[in-house]
């Protein structure tokens, strides 16, 4: 897999605040990096702004190859049953077999259930197992451990060290310790305006 | 891509489905041409002179029912995010979603004018204006109804905005609709067909950069 992300002095404002500013980034095939701070710090708005969601305040990202983003929001129809609502994206990111990620994240038995009845750990698996049906080099995920429980955790770990052994990249915001295939880490402190 | 969008937006929307508002904007509007001879009195004449302007007003309010679920419930669960990350502009989502809302609420609405005249005593002529009115104006009344669902659609308490902010962008559409009623020529009909088509091709753009703006919000 071809990738490659590079932000250059990126600085975000939320409202009248300053969040940070002089923030440069580069990440090559393979790159894992973690991103840390407290609450609302701005690592979300990182996370969004490096996907294209939101625009910096100043700074410049390029991207190159498919992004895959994670974030506490499902973008799955509550209604429907698991398997028909992962459906929808694997259709739209010509997935081929969704059944690896539906092993790999231990969903197969929850395909049936509509997925408002699902629960915090069960829906992030559900979110993860949209991300890996993308097939996507460039992961960005926003706490992807929250809910997640002990033993889900290390299989995801798992997950991210196979997908940068792969060259894909990985950035990932969270408060939480992970074990990630490098120790790059980026204190978003440092930054802050 | 937009295949897939339009079966899924088809799927929300469509009385039966999941997110939209069902056969609810369907019986409103025949509870109104049900409840207006009971206001005005049995006076056959005065029925079928007003009634047809009734059976505007009704559709015209029936069309703001579905705006509620129309776009908020997919913004907030990040679903216009994901598109955009797939390269699907939010544009093509909005056109997406435009064909579908106007599929799930006009046809069914045109199919209950039937029984609507019917209660209200219009004659076959008066039948066939409102039925040519409602089939040129709806088209519009599901633009504006989209763009203003998207511009409310991160806002507090949109839902209730959403239905006084359609309401005068409405009134040409029912003016020249409504109005052909009256004149036996077809220039009314003309124009309502006209700002219908005038607002679906600004509306994808409209609510398309609403549904930006909101995620920089």
């Amino acid at each position: 897999m071809q990738a490659r992300l590079a932000a250059k002095d990126l600085a975000c404002r939320r409202g009248d605040r300053l969040l940070f500013r002089g923030l440069s980034l580069e990440c090559d095939s393979g790159a894992a990096v973690h991103v840390t701070g407290a609450n609302g710090i701005g690592k979300s708005s990182l996370i969004r702004i490096l996907a294209g969601l939101l625009r910096p305040f100043a700074g410049t990202v390029e991207t190159v190859g498919g992004i895959g983003l994670v974030d506490d929001r499902l973008a799955l129809d509550g209604s429907l049953p698991l398997g028909k609502a992962l459906a929808f994206w694997e259709t739209l990111d010509g997935c081929r077999d969704a059944g690896r990620a539906m092993e790999l994240l231990d969903l197969a038995d929850l395909l049936d259930v509509p997925v408002c009845f699902l629960s915090t750990g069960q829906r992030k698996r559900a979110a993860l197992a949209r991300l890996l049906n993308r097939n996507c080099p460039v992961w960005l995920l926003d706490e992807p451990l929250n809910g997640l429980d002990t033993q889900a955790q290390k299989a995801f770990e798992a997950l991210i060290a196979q997908h940068c052994q792969g060259g894909g990249i990985a950035i990932v915001a969270s408060h939480q310790p992970i074990a990630l295939p490098s120790q790059r880490t980026i204190a978003l402190a440092e930054f802050a305006a | 891509m937009i295949g897939p969008l339009l079966r899924r937006d088809l799927g929300l929307l469509l009385p039966g489905g999941r997110g939209g508002a069902g056969v609810l904007p369907l019986l409103f509007f025949l509870a109104v041409a049900m409840l207006y001879p009971f206001a005005v009195g049995p006076d056959a004449q005065l029925l079928a002179r007003t009634g047809g302007g009734v059976i505007w007003v009704a559709a015209l309010l029936a069309a703001i029912l579905p705006l509620e679920k129309l776009v908020t419930a997919d913004l907030d669960a990040g679903v216009f995010d994901q598109l955009h990350l797939r390269g699907a502009s939010e544009e093509l989502a909005m056109a997406s979603r435009l064909l579908a809302h106007w599929l799930a609420f006009a046809p069914l609405l045109l199919l209950a004018t039937l029984p609507a005249a019917a209660l209200l005593g219009l004659s076959g002529e008066m039948l066939r204006t409102v039925l040519l009115g409602l089939l040129a104006g709806t088209p519009g009344l599901a633009a504006v109804g989209l763009i203003v669902a998207a511009l409310t659609a991160s806002l507090r308490g949109g839902a209730a905005l959403a239905g006084l902010m359609v309401i005068p962008l409405a009134v040409p559409i029912l003016i020249f609709g409504a109005g052909a009623l009256s004149r036996p020529e077809s220039s009314g009909l003309l124009l309502t067909a006209a700002i219908s088509l005038g607002l679906c091709a600004i509306a994808p753009f409209a609510a398309g950069a609403a549904i930006r703006s909101a995620r920089e919000g």
